[in-house]
């Protein structure tokens, strides 16, 4: 299943290079027009890529929600899952097998991303020993993703339905500290919004990689809730699954 | 396990819809190891319904159902091991080879590593894709498809095969070739074949015996044989040469039978006693000097048993009323 789930992925590079290139245009649109932020006082750092390079693994994890609920929405669409269903395969693997190839097109996009952004000027405070965080960071964030997309596609079994949450998804990216640091938030409503937005989390803890460096409970919270939306959307993904499978 | 339990019984299954109709009406039937069973029936008659419900991939609302001796409802896990499917539409990934279906299908089914490579181009070999084994799937054609999900589903050398409507779209000679392969799984290797189809040809040259379903229930059960047997009587069509003379030759007919449908300037009656009364037609018609162009005797078919339960033609029956099922979560199923 994960040598079907990256074969799937190789052979559809259409499909892909979208969900790729975007993120990198997003931040070069940004870093161009919100460079004057740095001026604000309690700014971060004064270098605004090296502040929103961060949401770019965020939002290619969130078109990993895309990708897993499509790829299995087809499968549903096409057949090819009942066929999966009519083997003794366990749900669980038939989730991992469903994810494996996303996990490892989220580690191309985050080496990719960290690439281009050094390229373009961006710190990154935590040193090599970051990067492994970082990667193992963004796995996480793109399963937790994934799942979401993989009970979108079970539940609905149709790949428009998957498509119909890219808006929601994207909702939950703007109304996060994509752009600004929550303290420097000035409408109050707006500040509220990012700071209960699990999103928010996230893209601080990759943030803190590249502005602080070791930055422990930034880190912790990211990771805890990567890990609570990883286990919470797979488990919820599997438990959907066996109510399609009889017993 | 033994041949005795590769069977199939089904007492009073039942699927009903939300805000639908009831797609299976409390179907009973038995199948007998080694058999293959048609299941034949116009679109929409409930016929993939019943089939979902015997692979497990569908819950029944009422009913029992053992497949091979297992309960779908209650060994739904146990039931997958032993089944072979081929559903109505081939189930495959367009990204990925022939060769790589085997390859996924086979280790899925935990096939020992060292029998896998063996196993898929054996069955590749089988339905003649060799050649094609490494192109992508999403060029074959439609025939090419049907064989290779034939083949994915005998990887694990099931007990039971379900066929949903193979042959639906495919040219005369892969019609013939699936025919050929299938016939050759139940007598050689003893698998039970449950197959589903909308064709008379299918049900009368491939199964052993034959369910008749219409509109979730089962209207007539039995061999190809025994079914038309029970309707009887064959009828006749004539062609008098001279058009003048089709009046006259209605009369004549009409003391041997009861007038059907038959082809353009032709005149058709069943035979009210049978085959027998056919030289006395042609007697009647020597005496009358009436000169025929054409006589023809036709023996029943399963469409005439059709008619004759369900008072329709099977061709053309099920497409006012087929519609698409809603599944659980959304998903559908041709009804």
């Amino acid at each position: 299943m994960a040598a079907r789930s990256v074969t799937r992925l190789v052979r559809q590079p259409a499909a892909i290079i979208p969900s790729v290139i975007f993120p990198l245009f997003l931040l070069a649109v940004n870093a161009g027009g919100l460079n004057a932020a740095t001026d604000l006082p309690g700014f971060p750092t004064d270098s605004y890529i090296t502040f929103a390079i961060a949401f770019t693994f965020i939002q290619s994890a969130i078109f990993s929600t895309m990708n897993a609920g499509q790829s299995l929405a087809q499968d549903i669409e096409n057949g090819f899952f009942s066929r999966l269903v009519l083997t003794p395969m366990r749900p669980s693997a038939l989730m991992a097998g469903q994810l494996v190839g996303l996990v490892l097109l989220g580690q191309f996009q985050a080496l990719l991303y960290f690439a281009v952004g050094i390229a373009a000027g961006a710190d990154f405070a935590a040193g090599i020993g970051g990067y492994f965080v970082l990667a193992a960071l963004v796995s996480i964030i793109s399963v937790g993703f994934g799942g979401i997309g993989l009970i979108m596609a079970i539940r609905t079994g149709s790949g428009e339905a998957v498509q119909g949450m890219f808006p929601i998804m994207f909702v939950l990216l703007f109304f996060s500290s994509m752009t600004l640091p929550r303290n420097l938030i000035e409408q109050d409503w707006y500040r509220f919004l990012a700071t209960i937005n699990p999103v928010s989390y996230l893209i601080e803890a990759i943030r803190s990689l590249f502005i602080v460096g070791w930055d422990a409970e930034a880190l912790a919270l990211g990771f805890a809730i990567a890990i609570v939306l990883a286990v919470l959307s797979i488990a919820f993904a599997a438990r959907s699954l066996k109510g399609r499978m009889l017993k | 396990m033994s041949q005795e339990s590769n069977g199939i019984e089904v007492k009073g299954l039942v699927r009903e819809f939300k805000n639908g109709p009831r797609a299976v009406d409390g179907i009973d039937l038995t199948v007998e190891p080694g058999e293959i069973y048609g299941f034949l029936g116009p679109n929409g008659a409930g016929k993939s319904t019943t089939v979902h419900m015997l692979t497990t991939l569908l819950p029944p609302t009422a009913g029992s159902a053992k497949v091979a001796g297992l309960d779908v409802a209650t060994e739904g896990s146990k039931v997958r091991k032993v089944i072979g499917a081929a559903l109505q539409e081939a189930a495959l990934d367009p990204h990925l080879t022939a060769r790589e279906h085997m390859k996924l299908q086979t280790s899925l089914h935990g096939l020992p590593k060292e029998e896998r490579l063996k196993r898929g181009d054996e069955l590749i070999e089988r339905v003649g894709l060799s050649e094609a084994a490494d192109r992508r799937v999403g060029g074959y054609s439609g025939g090419m498809k049907r064989r290779l999900d034939l083949a994915l589903a005998l990887v694990h050398r099931p007990r039971v095969l379900f066929l949903d409507e193979p042959t639906t779209g495919l040219d005369p000679q892969s019609r013939a070739s699936l025919w050929t392969e299938v016939t050759r799984l139940s007598a050689e290797d003893g698998v039970t074949v449950f197959l589903t189809t909308q064709y008379l040809e299918e049900a009368d040259q491939l199964a052993n015996r034959v369910g008749i379903i219409d509109a979730g229930r089962i209207a007539a059960e039995g061999t190809p044989a025994a079914l038309k047997s029970e309707i009887g009587r064959p009828s006749v069509e004539v062609v008098p040469r001279d058009p003048a003379n089709r009046a006259r030759s209605q009369e004549i007919l009409d003391q041997f039978g009861t007038a059907v449908p038959a082809a353009r300037d032709a005149l058709g009656i069943r035979l009210n006693e049978g085959i027998d009364e056919l030289v006395g037609i042609v007697r009647a018609f020597d005496s009358a000097n009436i000169e025929l162009a054409s006589l023809v005797l036709n023996e029943p078919t399963l469409d005439d048993v059709f008619l004759a339960k369900t008072g329709r033609h099977l061709e053309g029956a099920g497409e006012a009323d087929s519609a698409e099922m809603p599944l659980p979560d959304g998903e559908t199923v041709n009804a």
